[in-house]
């Protein structure tokens, strides 16, 4: 059996740990367009893409950058192939072809290329001084250009996850950090206006600028470097380093003009198989089943890029596992502040119940969402101690009408859970997120 | 030999020796008054023991077959001990990003952040033939055993 993944990431990874646990003899080869980076001679061969912004603001070093050890193919027995793209795809002859022009047949395919920076219309985007921020090589050459520059001030363009990581690495290079966001307020998609206000105080409190419903328009620069941005109610913000983070979409490049079927990111079914019969797709290029939502949709985050990788590469190497589902959610800490939010956290329309208890002053902000008495979202500022037992009840859709008024008690823990799902969830038998 | 803690909460009293035995033992000195009164950082236990009314238990990782932090976690610090089956975290290569907190549905990771942000969970007292919260707790309310 030849089993060839495209992406060396979170799902990739996955599916290589899945795809042993169950064949322990065929081929698997990786393929990544991102190069090895090395440390003190020595080459790492993956990294942790959250991670990148920690080493942009000092915090984590090259060498605590990588996901998995260096024996980690050797000991899978993998085919590595790194620093070469995929170009295309020959369904006919299953085989994909890389740059250079190797072709590499495969029995069964994953596709874990992940994501793509969307890049807005902004003019002068080539001036120099302007990035993206998604990968290793965009933090390193960021921090060069900074270094070569001389950089002290910067605009940031989106004030999402990203956008946000990013300000925060440049203020701990002492940059000052002028936030130009379109909505409304910071993190607008996951969280709302209370916890975002609380995250937008403490960015003020440590010297960032934040401008709300408004964009950049043009980046003005000189001899390859920025200078400044013109914001589209004409206002101007000098800066000689741009970062452009205004969210990432699937990456479905290399399956467009082929049969396989994409929405926003690649179709799968429940079994994480595309329309084409031994073609997988996991991670941010594709669209899975969102359990809450009860539709398929994108879910670019890191534990569902694991959890699809994981259970693609069990179905690849025949061990049939159905995917249960994942929801949005993600833990940030911003400006020292620990935050937790959870499914869906700010509901429009009827039938939904909000508990909350909000402390404005220490920063504290904690809400709960139910629908028809089972909670469907959460929202944890500063609070976050035991946040992922409200996670088991989104997950497990447990009915909250006997301990409601529990949820937001300070010992609210599994003594306040019905005494039948307690001992279910102790029992062991655990279902996964 | 996987070992796992099993909690039977009809015999717990609510008496609290196992955090104690615990902190204890995940101290730099296991020595109970430098532990509680000299160390920096300061050590905290591992086990929550929840109560209500009558009802007591003692609660630590329980070390999941299909364990959701092992997902969560986007550094790789959290890891699975392949000899014990022990569901570990190696805090040198932890960053506090509490993406394995968001998704424990046991809610048993703690943050620890006195010092360098680390999660802080049970890892079955490394080393130690049976835990000490088990060893310790006058009641059998948590038992170890080989897992079935
Ligand atoms: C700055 C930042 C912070 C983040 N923080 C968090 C966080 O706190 N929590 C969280 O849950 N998520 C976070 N995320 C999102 C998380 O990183 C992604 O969800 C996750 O990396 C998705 O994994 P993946 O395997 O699907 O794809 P990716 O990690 O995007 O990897 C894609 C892989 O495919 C390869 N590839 C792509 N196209 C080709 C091609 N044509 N040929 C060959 N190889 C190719 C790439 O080289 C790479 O190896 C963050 C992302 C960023 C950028
Ligand atoms: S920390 Fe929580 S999720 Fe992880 S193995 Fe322990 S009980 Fe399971
Ligand atoms: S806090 Fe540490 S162990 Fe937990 S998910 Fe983050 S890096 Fe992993």
């Amino acid at each position: 059996m030849r089993y060839v993944l495209i992406g060396n990431s979170a799902g990739g990874i996955a599916a290589i740990e899945a795809i042993r646990e169950c064949d322990k003899k065929g081929e698997i080869t990786v393929i990544s367009d991102e190069p090895r980076i090395f440390v003190r001679g020595k080459p790492h061969i993956n990294y942790s893409r959250p991670l990148i912004s920690y080493l942009l603001g000092e915090k984590v070093t090259l060498d605590k950058m990588p996901y998995r050890g260096e024996d980690f193919y050797k000991d899978n027995r993998v085919e590595l192939i790194l620093n070469r793209k995929a170009t295309k795809l020959n369904l006919k002859k299953k085989e994909v072809v890389l740059a250079g022009d190797r072709k590499l047949p495969f029995d069964k395919l994953l596709i874990a290329a992940g994501g793509m920076p969307v890049i807005p219309e902004i003019k002068g985007l080539n001036s120099g001084g302007v990035f993206t921020f998604t990968r290793l090589a965009d933090a390193r050459n960021i921090k060069n250009y900074i270094r070569t520059n001389k950089v002290k001030e910067a605009v940031v363009v989106g004030g999402g996850l990203i956008g946000l990581k990013a300000t925060e690495a440049l203020m701990e290079l002492k940059i000052k950090v002028v936030i130009v966001e379109l909505a409304d307020r910071v993190l607008s998609a996951t969280f709302d206006k209370k916890a975002s206000s609380i995250i937008e105080n403490a960015l003020g409190r440590k010297g960032c600028e934040l401008i709300t419903n408004n964009t950049v328009v043009e980046i003005k620069g000189k001899n390859k470097r920025a200078e400044g941005v013109i914001l589209k109610d004409g206002k101007k913000i000098s800066a000689s380093l741009v970062i452009v983070a205004v969210g990432v979409r699937p990456n479905i490049e290399l399956v467009k003009n082929t049969p396989i079927k994409t929405n926003k990111g690649i179709l799968v079914d429940a079994f994480l198989q595309t329309n084409i019969k031994d073609i997988y797709a996991a991670g941010d290029c594709c669209e899975a089943e969102d359990l809450l939502l009860e539709m398929k949709r994108p879910i670019a985050i890191w534990p569902a890029a694991v959890r699809q990788g994981k259970i693609a590469g069990f179905n690849m190497a025949g061990a049939r596992k159905e995917y249960p589902g994942s929801f949005a959610m993600n833990s940030v800490e911003l400006c020292g502040i620990p935050t937790i939010s959870v499914g869906e956290t700010y509901p429009e329309g009827k039938g939904y119940q909000v508990l909350e208890c909000f402390d404005q002053k220490n920063s504290v902000y904690k809400k709960i969402v139910l629908k028809n008495n089972k909670v469907v979202g959460a929202i944890f500022v500063s609070d976050i101690e035991r946040a992922g037992i409200y996670t088991g009840l989104i997950k497990d859709k447990v009915d909250a009408a006997s301990f409601k008024e529990h949820l937001l008690k300070e010992d609210f823990g599994l003594i306040s859970l019905p005494k039948e799902y307690r001992k279910h969830l102790v029992a062991g038998e655990v279902a996964v997120i | 030999m996987v070992k796992r803690i099993y909690i039977r909460e009809e015999y717990c009293m609510g008496c609290r020796l196992c955090e104690v035995h615990c902190l204890v033992q995940h101290s730099k000195t296991k020595n109970i008054i430098k532990a509680y009164k000299g160390e920096y950082p300061k050590p905290i236990p591992r086990i929550i023991v929840e109560e209500k009314g009558y009802v007591s238990f003692a609660l630590q990782c329980r070390h999941c077959e299909d364990a959701p932090c092992l997902e969560a976690c986007i550094t790789g610090a959290m890891y699975r001990d392949k000899k014990t089956g022990a569901v570990l975290c190696d805090e040198d290569k932890c960053i506090g990003c509490w993406m394995c907190i968001m998704v424990c549905p046991f809610g048993v990771i703690s943050r620890n952040i006195e010092g360098k942000k680390i999660a802080s969970k049970c890892d079955l007292c490394v080393g130690e033939e049976v835990p000490v919260c088990v060893k310790n707790c006058p009641n059998e309310a948590i038992v170890c055993e080989e897992e079935k």
